[in-house]
Order: C-alpha cells, then sequence, then structure tokens
C-alpha cells in the first residue's frame, strides 16, 4: 500500500529547481515581445528612415544603409514613439491617448463580453441538441457551417440594420463569430465519453438527463474551454468589426477608424490603439484560462494554461 | 435456500447486425443457470462471448432470442431496479469526481441521503483497502488501486450479483495476485453471486465454483468445470495436486477449441 501511494503522488511532484509555471510563462511573455521590439529596430537600423538625435532616446544618429518602404517611420514608427504616444493627448488640449483607449477598451471589452455570453449559450445549446438528436445534427450543421463562410463584414450592416445601430447589434456581431467553436466542441465533447463510461451509466437505469449532467456535461467541459478561449479572442474580433458600421465611435473600433483618417499626421497613434486591442484580447484569454484551471482543477496531473 | 437461480439464460442466442454482410453470431443457443452465492467463471479464446454474455445478463445488450432472467425477473427490470453492479475490464472512473465521488456515484443515481453515501463510500473504500484515498483524484492511483475503486463502487449499493468483465485483465502478476485473494474476500463477506470473466485458467479455477469454457464462431459453451477445492482457498491451494489437474484439464479443452478454430 505505501509503496503504490509513494508511486501515485511522486508524478505531481515537479523538480523544485525549476519556476513555478506562472512565472515562467510570464517570463516567455516578456522574451517574445523583447525579440519583437529587437526586430522591429533592427529592421529599422538596418533599412527605415534615418535615425536623429531628437527622435531617438538614446540621441544618436544614424543613416540606414539600405531603404525599405515598409521600415520607414510612417509604416512602422518607432516603438518609443508609439509609447510615448499613449501619454500625449490625441487631439489638442484633450486627455492623453492612454485614457482614450482604456475607456474605448472598456467599451469594446463590454460588447464583447455580452457577444461572449450569447454566442457562448448559443454554441453550447445547439451543441447539446446535435449531441442528442440525430436528424437534428444532419439537418443543421451544414448551416451552422455555411454560416461560416459567410464574411463577417457582409453579416455586420445586416444585422446593424435589422436591430438598429448599438451596443446590443455589436454583441450579435461577435456572437455571430463566437457560437460556432462552441458549438462543434460541445457536441465532440459530449460525444467524447468511452462506451464503458455510457454503459456504466446505463447499468445504474440512469436517465438521459442524468447522464447529460453526470457524465456527458463534464466530459465535455476541457473540449468547451478549447472552444471558450478561441471565442473569448474572436469576440474582441467581431466587437471591433461590429463597431465599424454601426457608426459606434466610443470603442477601439472607432478609434481605429478615426486614427486611420489621420495616419499621415500620427501614425503612431493607430499603432497604440492596435496595441490596446490586442491587450483587451489577450486578457479576455487569460480570463478564460485561470477559469478553465479553476473548473478543471484536479482532473490531470496539470491542467495546462493555454 | 431459494429454488430461483440468479441468473437464468434459456436458449439465448445473440446475432449482431443480423441480415447485414458483417453479421456476427456471437452466441448460439446458451443455457445456463448460476445460483445464489455462487461463483461462476467464464473462460475462453478471445472473441467466443464472454463480454457479450455478461452484457447480455447486466441487459446493456438484448438477446436475438431466448430469456435473460436475473433474480427470476426480466434481465431489463432487474437492471432497472438496480440488483447488479458491473466492473468493467478498464476501471472507468470519472476523472473529475475524487475517489470518494467515484464510489457515491450510484448512491447518488439511487437517491441515497448524504451522510448515508459518506459513509458507504468510506465502509466500500475500507473493504478494498483504500482508506484513505477518499479525496485523491483517479490520476493520483494506480492501476490496481483504480480497479479497486471501481469494485468498491459496483459494490457500494450492496447488490446481490456482481458482474466482472476481465477485472484483472490489465494489472501486473503479483497485484492480480493479491486483487484474487481480496476478491475472494469480498465475496465471502458480501455473499454476493459473481460472474467473472477472465482469459486466465488458473485464475477461474482458484476463484470459482464453476469454471464455463466458451467456444466461438458460433459462441457456445464447451464445458462446464465443478471446482470441488474447498473454501475458502488459501493461496497454497495452487500447489495442490487436484488445483493443477483442474487447471490442466482446462487448458486442454481450450487448445482443443483452439485446434478446431485453425482448421
Ligand atoms: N457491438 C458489436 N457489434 C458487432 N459485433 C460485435 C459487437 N460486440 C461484439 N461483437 C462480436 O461478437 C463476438 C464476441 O465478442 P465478445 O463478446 O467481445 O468476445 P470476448 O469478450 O469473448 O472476447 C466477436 O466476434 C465480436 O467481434
Ligand atoms: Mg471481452
Amino acid at each position: 500500500m505505501t509503496t503504490a501511494r509513494r508511486a501515485g503522488t511522486s508524478s505531481s511532484e515537479r523538480p523544485s529547481s525549476r519556476l513555478p509555471k506562472p512565472v515562467r510563462q510570464a517570463l516567455a511573455f516578456i522574451l517574445i515581445i523583447v525579440i519583437i521590439v529587437i526586430l522591429w529596430e533592427g529592421l529599422k537600423w538596418f533599412a527605415g528612415d534615418p535615425w536623429r538625435p531628437d527622435n531617438n532616446p538614446f540621441g544618436i544618429s544614424h543613416k540606414p544603409m539600405w531603404k525599405l518602404k515598409i521600415a520607414s517611420d510612417l509604416n512602422l514608427p518607432h516603438v518609443w514613439t508609439i509609447i510615448e504616444a499613449f501619454g500625449k493627448p490625441s487631439r489638442r488640449n484633450g486627455p492623453p491617448l492612454f485614457e482614450i483607449l482604456l475607456a474605448a477598451s472598456f467599451f469594446t471589452f463590454r460588447e464583447a463580453f455580452m457577444g461572449f455570453l450569447i454566442g457562448g449559450v448559443l454554441g453550447f445549446v445547439l451543441g447539446t441538441i446535435f449531441a442528442h438528436i440525430r436528424f437534428a445534427e444532419r439537418g443543421c450543421m451544414p448551416y451552422v457551417v455555411a454560416s461560416q463562410t459567410v464574411p463577417i463584414l457582409a453579416i455586420a450592416p445586416m444585422v446593424i440594420i435589422w436591430l438598429k445601430a448599438g451596443w446590443v447589434s455589436v454583441a450579435v456581431i461577435s456572437a455571430y463569430l463566437t457560437f460556432f467553436p462552441v458549438t462543434i466542441n460541445t457536441l465532440r465533447g459530449l460525444k467524447s465519453p468511452p462506451r464503458s463510461a455510457v454503459d456504466l451509466m446505463h447499468s445504474y437505469a440512469a436517465s438521459k438527463w442524468a447522464i447529460m449532467w453526470k457524465l456527458r456535461f463534464p466530459s465535455a467541459l476541457p473540449y468547451i474551454f478549447v472552444a471558450l478561449k478561441i471565442s473569448a479572442t474572436a469576440s474582441v474580433v467581431g466587437a471591433i468589426i461590429g463597431e465599424l458600421p454601426s457608426g459606434i465611435r466610443d470603442g477601439l473600433g472607432g478609434a481605429i477608424l478615426n486614427f486611420n483618417q489621420y495616419y499621415i499626421s500620427g501614425p503612431q497613434r493607430l499603432w497604440a490603439t492596435i496595441i490596446a486591442s490586442a491587450f483587451v484580447g489577450i486578457f479576455f484569454f487569460v480570463l478564460i484560462a485561470l477559469l478553465e484551471k479553476i473548473v478543471l482543477s484536479g482532473r490531470y496531473p496539470e491542467t495546462e494554461l493555454m | 435456500m431459494t429454488n430461483t437461480p440468479t441468473v437464468s439464460l434459456k436458449n439465448v442466442t445473440k446475432i449482431f447486425n443480423p441480415g447485414q454482410p458483417n453479421e456476427v453470431t456471437a452466441l448460439k443457443n446458451i443455457n445456463l443457470d448460476i445460483w445464489p452465492h455462487e461463483f461462476v467463471s467464464l473462460v475462453g479464446p478471445s472473441g467466443c462471448g464472454k463480454s457479450t454474455l455478461l452484457r447480455l445478463i447486466a441487459d446493456l445488450t438484448q438477446p436475438t432470442e431466448g430469456t435473460v432472467q436475473v433474480n427470476g425477473k426480466s434481465a431489463y427490470r432487474a437492471r432497472i431496479e438496480q440488483d447488479y453492479g458491473i466492473v468493467f475490464q478498464s476501471p472507468t472512473l470519472y476523472e473529475w469526481r475524487t475517489v470518494a465521488k467515484n464510489v457515491e456515484l450510484p448512491l447518488e443515481l439511487m437517491k441515497y441521503g448524504r451522510a448515508e453515501r459518506r459513509e458507504r463510500a468510506r465502509k466500500m473504500l475500507q473493504l478494498v483497502e483504500l482508506e484513505g484515498f477518499e479525496n485523491h483524484h483517479p490520476w493520483q492511483l494506480s492501476g490496481g488501486m483504480q480497479q479497486r475503486v471501481s469494485i468498491a463502487r459496483a459494490l457500494a449499493f450492496d447488490p446481490a450479483l456482481l458482474l466482472m468483465d476481465e477485472p484483472f485483465g490489465a494489472l501486473d502478476e503479483m497485484t492480480r495476485e493479491r486483487m484474487n485473494l481480496e476478491l475472494q474476500n469480498i465475496w465471502d463477506r458480501t455473499g454476493a453471486t459473481i460472474v467473472f470473466v477472465t482469459h486466465s485458467i488458473p485464475e477461474a479455477v482458484f476463484l470459482s465454483n464453476r469454471v464455463v469454457m466458451l467456444s466461438p464462431r458460433p459462441g457456445c459453451i464447451a464445458e462446464i468445470v465443478d471446482i470441488d477445492l474447498p473454501m475458502p482457498r488459501a493461496w497454497e491451494v495452487r500447489e495442490d495436486p487436484h488445483y493443477f489437474e483442474l487447471v490442466n484439464h482446462l487448458r486442454d479443452t481450450l487448445r482443443e477449441i483452439e485446434g478446431g478454430m485453425r482448421e
């Protein structure tokens, strides 16, 4: 017994010399950002516009040996120019850009979150129906798949015509991008229990309802979380795209349109908005990944974050 | 003693995919009665229909012809009334449940109260010598321990009939020997009737009152051997000349069957 106990738990112990997983992941994230910055500025060093003492924090002058159009200050602003842009007002006498972007990020996140909820619930319900009713799967699945081949840019204006411009229509557009992975993975997950696991339930004369909630749903959770992580980031994309034709100017989509218009006079502002959008997506993803870790804790030796 | 058999199979035939090109006659005209507190093993070459026979008793599949009765009622009624507990070759534990919660699963479905579920799970885990592992998750247990949890789960609601499909097939030799002794103990203490599928003839002879040898294509009963070694059996029975005789006899029968299969 004691040997079995030891054998059972030793596999869970990680070598103590390694850093805890969250720290390792944070370090990897920072490392990747550093590499991107080095590549970015490296390209500008060799093929960008001339470096002048007043356009870089090191106060150096440098003339790149080649010239590439994509590496010009207009197409690819210096990293520090973009960072600086966060602190500067985007309009004369206006608040600093980061305040605008923060407000826009919250606004878009709220739309994305609503879209995520609508899409998640719809996806789960569809997946559950398909898993239980054979002909529903056969009959409807082709349309569900086809729905994803229609570009969101074609759907968005129609949704806005139907529902009127506002956060509801943006959330619906966002849900359009998010329900599909949830449907597919819910269906797969609900069908994932092996025959013996289902037989066990039948041996107890368990009802369909009991089999759903005590076997199929818990088995499907890891699959559903894979979909939710995809949907979390997709919902942000959906919300941003949804803002464009609806004339909503308070979110990141509005900010992108705005700074795109004034690109020539300040390319760094559009880049700053892109970074803000990426952060909203990453934030949402990490939120779902943490939820997954909590919900699936204990199931496996190590629940993978991401 | 009652004169109702715990399990009664009458002229049972099972054909998979009847009328189709992949039609298989898994069992043909099986007649078998198993009596209360008997330990009956089903042995035979792989594919001879051992699992199918067990699944018929469990009403997880239905006979094409003939009748299956459990405790004097239809196999269907017996399943609905939870007359049996079943153990599969793989432990089939739910990985999101702790060890204790896995044992409590049938009790939850049968609407036992919380306190009673706890108490029974504790007792059953004690029976299979797993006290202290209540809050572990399945992945933290070795294969033998997981299989013991599934036995505890099958016994949790005191079924009078225990169906086991090669429960020790995936275990190493040493664990298997210990599990054999434990199972005999459990059988003795619970008074349950056990139908046990195995591909190990020594294991079948060691544990059983009767060993049923099946032959394949189509699956039918080749021989039923009474194991008249005294119960309970200590491990030393395996050095008894009569034990050897029985094992060798069954091995000869199996060889004959397998010889017939090659022709
Ligand atoms: N669900 C099924 N569908 C079709 N054929 C099956 C099915 N289950 C078992 N069989 C066939 O029935 C025969 C007996 O199988 P089984 O009872 O699993 O044998 P054993 O357990 O003795 O190895 C085999 O030929 C197998 O292929
Ligand atoms: Mg089998």
